[in-house]
């Protein structure tokens, strides 16, 4: 199928400042992207481009085939239909809910206006504040009126700055939630930047994790945690600490954990030293295992401890334990490996942490 | 995110800035020959007016601002504290009525205090039908003097201090209270120890605003014979005919004021990082009854009445009696004036802070945030100061247009600036447009630059943006804007004295000159037409204010 939104190469300069390197992607019809990143990797740019409020200095961008930036040509933003929700949700403060939706049906007949204001305003269940204006609204109605507006006048695609940065976080899940199943009801095209992954696992289907202006990594949420194209992925998403290992046979890899099973990638050649990834679920707290750790640090939360341990070596590893499992600081306890995927980054890759996506990485 | 608008990048947007520059320029040009002469030469008047009366200039202008410095501070800080945080009967009240006095020019309210206290006055009569004593019988303080002149200054200029210093009480994080409250300190102690030392940079922020009004004042001291800076410019620049003594002096006024500015802009920054917390709960109020209760209404409502009601009632009074013969065919033309110059220059300043405001939104470069800083300066700058500043330097360029055209095409331009209504506009411009810039500011930062661009998602071209997002919100600011410019035009005195044409006229002019020949009861129609106008501003600040948050 051919994709709905196309990226291909695009660079974006403020004066001298490269923000954006020659990246891209692409976005199937009704899916949901998001670009995950640290703050100023550049991926608010990237929307912005999207949108048409930053020229592109390189590259192209493309919706639906149709060319509407390059180098020297630049459609408008306001000819390019493509909504967006932005970060303090901008709603105009002299305008009702309804004004403000009104706003955005633009030449639309005046009985057509109506319809569709109620439509969203069921479907953002606030039919009864129809007349209420912005400063009387909590954060989360906003969020629906921005969100609403913003998807009035069935724009071919729908951009979302870090929409929930500005809520409380109990919030932000649930109204993740909500937003996106209105998305998937209107089978809208969107995309989400935010630096949170828990927002960004709750929302979007495929993930762009960016850093320093480039995408790192394409992949579902799934992938992304298990699979981590490199140091820079393995270390922003979840938790885990990478241990030194060396390279035993193409199918095994010997840390002080033990010997690990797993395909090892192709450039890495047995007596190489490897760095490996290890998530706190790799480890399984086991009182009868022959391996044991000392605990240095303690973190409950709720269901289960995330323990931190020192290995013999001076190593410090992650495990979580379920929380009947309680043992205090300093005790030594048995540990397990259980591990699924093998994630592998040559060492001397290790200085250069720029992570160049020349990937190393396998799986069982 | 960087605020971009749409025109930016074009003609007009690369003319953006070489205009605000340019526009700084020529409004920093009074403040700038004023510097100059401060290093300048001088002439043989300077050394006469240095060896006799500058140290009594010195002194009187220092007393005055230490005076006024106490006047304002006492009553500003108590009426802020008790409207703030203490609750007894009629508090609602004065928390707007003690802003009434910002209406009332100090030189209206000193010759109506002069007309109700002087010896023909009405109380001055009564003591002696009273006690049946005569002249010289018994003691009565002199109202025409530097005390008096302290005693009115403080009553119309304590309520800078008292806005800011109310600001920053009901800022103040209800939690620091708690804390002191928990620490064993009672209600005195919480207000020296903990409140005072917190509000004390808005505090000096409201004083300095005040003591810039002190300086600036000419009516107040002149028509009470008090020797300041103001006085002695007015006495050399009229009396002796000496540009260069009355701009040396001038230069030394700006000295002081350059001071106070400094002391305002150190104390605005720090009270920005004095707020904590941002816990908007009510504030625990003091309850005060019984003869607690009183002393506070008392102590409110003294403020209010001697600064507003009492001379306002008076100058109704003198106007009942006397404006059948006052409103004629020429008081029409005086309030046609002052309504022409107000509203123009109200206009011209409201359009030059667009410009300036706008520019700021989209070009954001140093130059330009230090141009706008720098025309914004003119507030702080006494219209004497501004008066001398422009017209020597405009003057000379009349003299050299004149000679010019002669030398070379044989006739004469005449005075082509000097002693006209542009003039007097520009100094209007140079004084208030801080003041019309930085409400024009305050509405504009209400639309983020996150509206503009939702705008343009939503299928608006700029042009559409500016009419449909823009006109209004700004709308309120701008009206704002305008109708606070008129007033201060209105009131304005000494830049008006110096720089109007031949025989044009304003109310305050003509109030000020009847009542400097003791036509005190005839002034009064003029001077209650300044005060009503000048009403509009206060109710609109103290809507203002009860909107921001419940006191």
């Amino acid at each position: 199928m051919q994709p709905k939104l196309e990226v291909s190469q695009i660079s974006v300069r403020y004066g001298d400042k490269e923000i954006v390197r020659k990246l891209s992607f692409s976005l199937a019809r009704g899916s949901i992207g998001c670009l995950l990143g640290p703050s100023g990797c550049g991926k608010t740019t990237v929307l912005r481009a999207i949108a048409g409020f930053e020229p592109l200095s390189s590259g192209h961008i493309s919706v639906d085939r149709q060319q509407i930036s390059d180098e020297d040509h630049h459609l408008p933003p306001e000819q390019r239909q493509i909504g967006m929700v932005f970060q303090d949700f901008a709603l105009f403060p002299n305008m009702t809910v309804s004004g403000n939706i009104r706003f955005a049906l633009k030449g639309w007949r005046r009985k057509e206006q109506q319809q569709r204001i109620s439509q969203l305003l069921d479907m953002i269940g606030m039919r009864d504040l129809a007349k209420a204006y912005p400063h009387q609204l909590s954060g989360g109605q906003q969020q629906r009126v921005a969100l609403a507006r913003a998807m009035a006048p069935r724009p071919s695609m729908l951009l979302l700055d870090e929409p929930f940065s500005s809520l409380d976080v109990e919030l932000r899940e649930q109204l993740a939630q909500e937003v996106r199943n209105i998305l998937r009801q209107e089978n809208i095209t969107a995309i989400l930047v935010t630096h949170d992954q828990q927002e960004a696992f709750a929302m979007a289907d495929e993930i762009c994790v960016m850093d320093k202006g480039r995408i790192q990594q394409q992949d579902s949420a799934y992938n992304l945690y298990h699979k981590p194209a490199n140091r820079f992925v393995a270390g922003f998403i979840g938790e885990g600490v990478l241990i030194p290992g060396v390279v035993e046979s193409p199918g095994s890899v010997t840390t002080e954990l033990g010997a690990i099973q797993g395909m090892v990638p192709k450039g890495c050649k047995p007596g190489c030293k490897v760095d490996v990834l290890i998530r706190p679920d790799d480890i399984v707290h086991d009182d009868a295992a022959g391996e044991t750790a000392v605990v240095s640090e303690r973190a409950f939360r709720g269901s289960e401890f995330l323990y931190t341990l020192r290995m013999p070596s001076g190593i410090k590893v992650l495990c979580l334990a379920p929380s009947h499992h309680k043992h205090s600081i300093g005790e030594t306890i048995g540990i397990r490996l259980e591990f699924d995927h093998l994630v592998v980054f040559p060492q001397e890759q290790a200085a250069s942490s720029t992570g160049d996506s020349s990937i190393c990485q396998s799986f069982s | 995110m960087r605020a971009r608008l749409p025109d930016s990048r074009g003609i007009s947007g690369r003319l953006w800035q070489p205009g605000i520059l340019l526009l700084a320029l020529l409004l920093s040009i009074p403040v700038l020959t004023i510097t100059g002469f401060l290093f300048g030469p001088s002439s043989e008047n300077w050394q006469h007016l240095k060896d006799t009366v500058l140290s009594e200039y010195l002194g009187n202008s220092a007393l005055l601002a230490m005076g006024v410095a106490t006047g304002t501070l006492l009553i500003g800080v108590s009426t802020a504290w008790l409207t703030a945080m203490c609750r007894f009967p009629g508090k609602t009240l004065f928390t707007w009525m003690l802003l009434l006095p910002l209406a009332m020019p100090a030189y209206i309210i000193a010759y109506t205090y002069t007309g109700m206290f002087d010896f023909a006055g009405p109380v001055q009569t009564w003591i002696r039908e009273l006690t049946g004593w005569g002249y010289g019988d018994y003691y009565f303080p002199e109202i025409r003097s530097l005390g008096g002149a302290i005693i009115m200054l403080s009553l119309v200029l304590y309520p800078y201090v008292y806005l800011l210093a109310r600001a920053a009480f009901l800022e103040q994080s209800i939690c620091v209270l708690e804390v002191s409250r928990t620490l064993g300190c009672g209600a005195w102690c919480s207000f020296f120890r903990v409140a005072l030392p917190l509000a004390r940079p808005a505090i000096i922020a409201g004083l300095s605003l005040a003591l810039m009004e002190t300086l600036a004042d000419y009516g107040t001291v002149s028509y009470f014979g008090v020797s300041v800076f103001t006085t002695g410019i007015f006495r050399t620049w009229f009396g002796m005919g000496d540009s260069v003594a009355a701009a040396k002096l001038a230069s030394l006024l700006l000295l002081f004021v350059f001071v106070l500015v400094v002391m305002e802009r150190i104390s605005r920054r720090q009270a920005r990082y004095h707020h904590t917390s941002n816990k908007y709960s009510r504030l625990p109020e003091y309850r005060l009854s019984g003869y607690k209760a009183l002393l506070a209404f008392l102590a409110c409502s003294a403020p209010a009445i001697l600064g507003f009601f009492l001379p306002a009632a008076q100058l109704t009074s003198w106007a009942l009696q006397t404006w059948d013969e006052m409103i004629d065919a020429s008081f029409v033309t005086l309030t046609l004036n002052t309504l022409l110059l107000g509203l123009s220059a109200s206009l011209l300043a409201a359009l030059l802070a667009l410009f300036l405001a706008y520019g700021k939104r989209m070009l954001a470069t140093r130059p330009v945030h230090v141009a706008i800083r720098i025309t914004a300066l003119g507030y702080a700058v006494p219209g004497a100061v501004i008066a001398i500043g422009i017209i020597i330097p405009f003057a000379w360029l009349d003299n050299s247009i004149d000679s010019f055209f002669r030398d070379h095409f044989d006739f004469s331009t005449g005075l082509l600036l000097s002693g006209t209504l542009f003039t007097l506009l520009f100094a209007y411009i140079v004084r208030f447009l801080a003041v019309s810039l930085q409400t024009v500011e305050s509405g504009l930062g209400k639309i983020k630059p996150s509206m503009d661009d939702a705008a343009r998602s939503l299928g608006y071209r700029p042009r559409e943006i500016l009419f449909k997002v823009h006109l209004p919100l700004m709308k309120a600011s701008v009206l704002t804007a305008l109708l606070i410019v008129f007033v201060d035009v209105m009131k304005e005195l000494p830049a008006t004295l110096i720089l109007r044409p031949f025989n044009f006229n304003t109310l305050a002019v003509r109030a000020f000159e009847l009542a400097s020949d003791e036509r005190l009861a005839d002034s009064s129609t003029a001077a209650l037409m300044i005060v009503a106008t000048g009403i509009l501003p206060v109710l609109y600040l103290s809507k203002s204010i009860s909107q921001s948050r419940v006191g």
